[in-house]
């Protein structure tokens, strides 16, 4: 049988989202706006076709790999802002190593795998800094991180009108464009480009580190208990530090990708706001790296049909964020509900104090 | 820059970072003030920086279609309290966190002022008349400089009334039992919860006032690229301010100072590094919470529930 858990975990936040989906359906009604046009809008542009479900999967790797990027810390029980700085400075840091080596004529598969390495090693030293500033310093992460976002988008935005400026880029400043031999093209004559396949590869990968090795254990238990971990010897801070580390790598592949698959340069694009969706992502997985999976999926064929629903609808592009934020904000409403249902509640047992 | 008169040049910077930081650290000081106030009743409203951007284009919104600024003000405050209340709400729930809920309307206020705001990108609305003080001196760029927004004064009273109200009255010993000991709070018989909602509703309005000053004054327009974390910002200077509110007048001064930096390069021509210098606020924030997050003084003076102390 099922534990208890699980079936919480899946079921409450299913009928968070089924809530949220009534309430957004309200918000439409008021607007005058069709709701069934909307569902009818969102399964045509997020999975009706093949066409869409690429469309879908493609803008759902970015926000597997946040989604990993808030949930691995959130184990261990910081709430890291961090992403969206570690997308755009590692994006950034690949976008420029490439730069000599392209202008050498390296073979592409060996440009590449600098260039993810260059992405995953800044992001993990950005993003690390604030687990370390909370450790040695006693910083408050989640304003840290954040502040770590805002300083790297206005450092590369620097960097990138500066001395990095690509002189052919007249109306949006930009690095080199990579050229089409080194861009990374879709996975088996699909759309989709690789970044998918490391975001799966990960949210195993990580979902393995985290349920079944002494590390994973390690870091949940002082995710559960900061002063008990401690009392036990384990090495909080780097732990602390490692966690997130992970998180800000996860979030510099995102930046890799955006630049090896999607814009093949540098430029204010890459703030594209993966790394708060990938928040949200993270909290309807309740922080498992597996669950991520596919409710980035199911974000991902929101923001697909978005387009369809702008033009149809006649709606601004923010109505996604509107939706966003009303699920967001259910989901968290319903987080009183977990051990308070009323189906085996009398499996809970255990020493509370 | 002019080759001939480095003085004079400087002086001009000197200025236009006066005038400059008393501009930028108005909605500082608002969301300071609110979120000080919260966090001194034991809550933290990370959300703030959705006030401040549904008070902005909420109070541009309304000062365009009624032609009255101070109305726009009214619209963003009562804004802000319907989030302030619903934040309140949510929190008071069991296994409910309070920083994930902050994030949660942060999201959403922004997503809403978005949604809304699209057909007022365009049209110009009435702005928030100016007191010009610098009347005393025959220097344009001092008169430029002078040139204040009522909403500052109001923002220096509003800091002066809540030091003496939580220091002197009854009203401020039970906000800050709340914030120290819901325990010992409740065996006083005071309602924690409505405490608590009524500290972040009134929060939540202070913020929303300081979004609208960002639409209304200065910068003077509706934009989705208006606040850049200002909300959040607060929050760091809230803890560097030691939540005592006539600190936190001087340090929004300070971050004003901060983000007016690069603007007033810009008057004298150095537009080299321009980005550079707007990263300045935040490097400021994040060196002075690295500075103040292990002081003595500073775990003394901070509300006992807050969770983010913990």
């Amino acid at each position: 049988m099922l534990n208890t858990r699980v079936i919480e975990s899946v079921t409450i936040p299913l009928a968070a989202l089924l809530v949220s989906g009534l309430v957004f359906s309200v918000f439409l009604l008021i607007l005058g706006k069709s709701p069934a046009t909307f569902a009818s809008l969102v399964w045509t542009g997020g999975f009706s076709s093949w066409f869409s479900i690429q469309n879908a999967l493609q803008r759902a790797a970015p926000l597997i790999l946040t989604g990993l990027a808030f949930a691995i810390p959130a184990r261990i029980g910081l709430t890291l802002l961090g992403a969206e700085g570690a997308v755009v400075i590692g994006g950034f840091s690949a976008a420029v190593v490439a730069i000599p080596l392209v202008t050498a004529g390296m073979p592409a598969a060996f440009v590449w795998l600098v260039m993810a390495s260059a992405a995953m090693v800044v992001g993990a030293v950005w993003v690390g800094l604030a687990g370390w500033l909370k450790h040695h310093r006693g910083v408050n992460e989640t304003i840290s991180s954040l502040l770590l976002t805002y300083i790297a988008i206005a450092i590369v935005s620097f960097l990138i009108e500066g001395p990095f400026r690509d002189p052919g880029s007249a109306n949006k400043p930009s690095t080199m464009p990579l050229g089409t031999d080194y861009r990374i093209g879709g996975m088996f004559d699909s759309s989709v480009h690789w970044g998918l396949a490391a975001g799966l590869v990960l949210a195993v990968a990580l979902w393995v580190l985290m349920a079944r090795t002494p590390f994973g254990f390690a870091a949940r238990m002082t995710g559960g208990n900061l002063r008990a971990a401690q009392g036990q010897g384990l090495p909080v801070g780097r732990l602390l530090v490692a966690c997130c580390a992970i998180a800000g790598a996860c979030a510099g592949i995102v930046g890799f990708f955006e630049i090896a698959a999607i814009h093949g340069q540098a430029n204010a694009s890459l703030a594209a706001g993966y790394g708060f969706t990938g928040i949200l992502v993270a909290f309807l997985a309740r922080h498992n790296p597996l669950a991520v999976v596919p409710v980035a999926i199911l974000f991902g064929a929101l923001d697909a049909a978005g387009g369809l629903i702008q033009r149809r609808m006649e709606m601004p592009d923010a109505t996604m964020l509107v939706l966003q934020g009303i699920i967001f904000v259910v989901l968290l409403i319903s987080d009183t509900f977990h051990g308070r249902l009323p189906f085996g509640t009398s499996q809970r047992t255990g020493a509370r104090t | 820059m002019t080759q001939a008169e480095p003085l004079a040049s400087m002086m001009i910077v000197f200025y236009a970072m006066i005038g400059g930081a008393i501009r930028v650290s108005t909605p500082f000081l608002f969301v300071a003030l609110g979120e000080c106030l919260t966090e001194k009743s034991g809550r933290i409203n990370l959300g703030l920086e959705g006030n401040l951007i549904l008070g902005a284009m909420t109070g541009y919104a309304v000062s365009y279609n009624t032609g009255s600024a101070w109305m726009g003000v009214l619209a963003a405050g009562g804004v802000g309290v319907v989030l302030g209340v619903a934040h309140g709400w949510i929190c008071k729930l069991p296994k409910v966190n309070d920083i994930a809920v902050g994030l949660a309307f942060m999201g959403l206020g922004t997503g809403l002022a978005f949604f809304f705001g699209k057909p007022y990108i365009q049209p110009s609305a009435p702005r928030l008349g100016s007191v010009p003080l610098g009347g005393w001196s025959n220097n344009p760029q001092v008169q430029q400089a002078l040139q204040i927004n009522p909403l500052f004064f109001i923002g220096i009273m509003l800091a002066v009334f809540l030091w003496w109200m939580l220091r002197n009255t009854r009203w401020g010993l039970v906000i800050r039992v709340t914030g120290d000991s819901a325990a010992s709070a409740r065996a006083m018989g005071v309602n924690v919860d409505m405490v608590r909602l009524l500290a972040t509703a009134a929060g939540g309005c202070l913020a929303g006032i300081g979004g609208a000053f960002l639409s209304l004054s200065y910068p003077g327009s509706w934009n989705e690229g208006l606040s850049s974390g200002q909300g959040l910002m607060a929050v760091a200077l809230v803890i560097f301010a030691r939540w005592n509110p006539l600190r936190c007048v001087l340090a929004a001064l300070l971050f004003g100072a901060a983000g007016a930096l690069g603007p007033s390069l810009q008057s004298i021509g150095v537009s080299f590094g321009y980005h550079f210098f707007n990263a300045a606020p935040y490097i400021l924030t994040l060196v002075i919470m690295i500075a103040s997050a292990r002081s003595r003084s500073a775990a003394i003076e901070a509300p006992r529930e807050l969770s983010i102390i913990k």
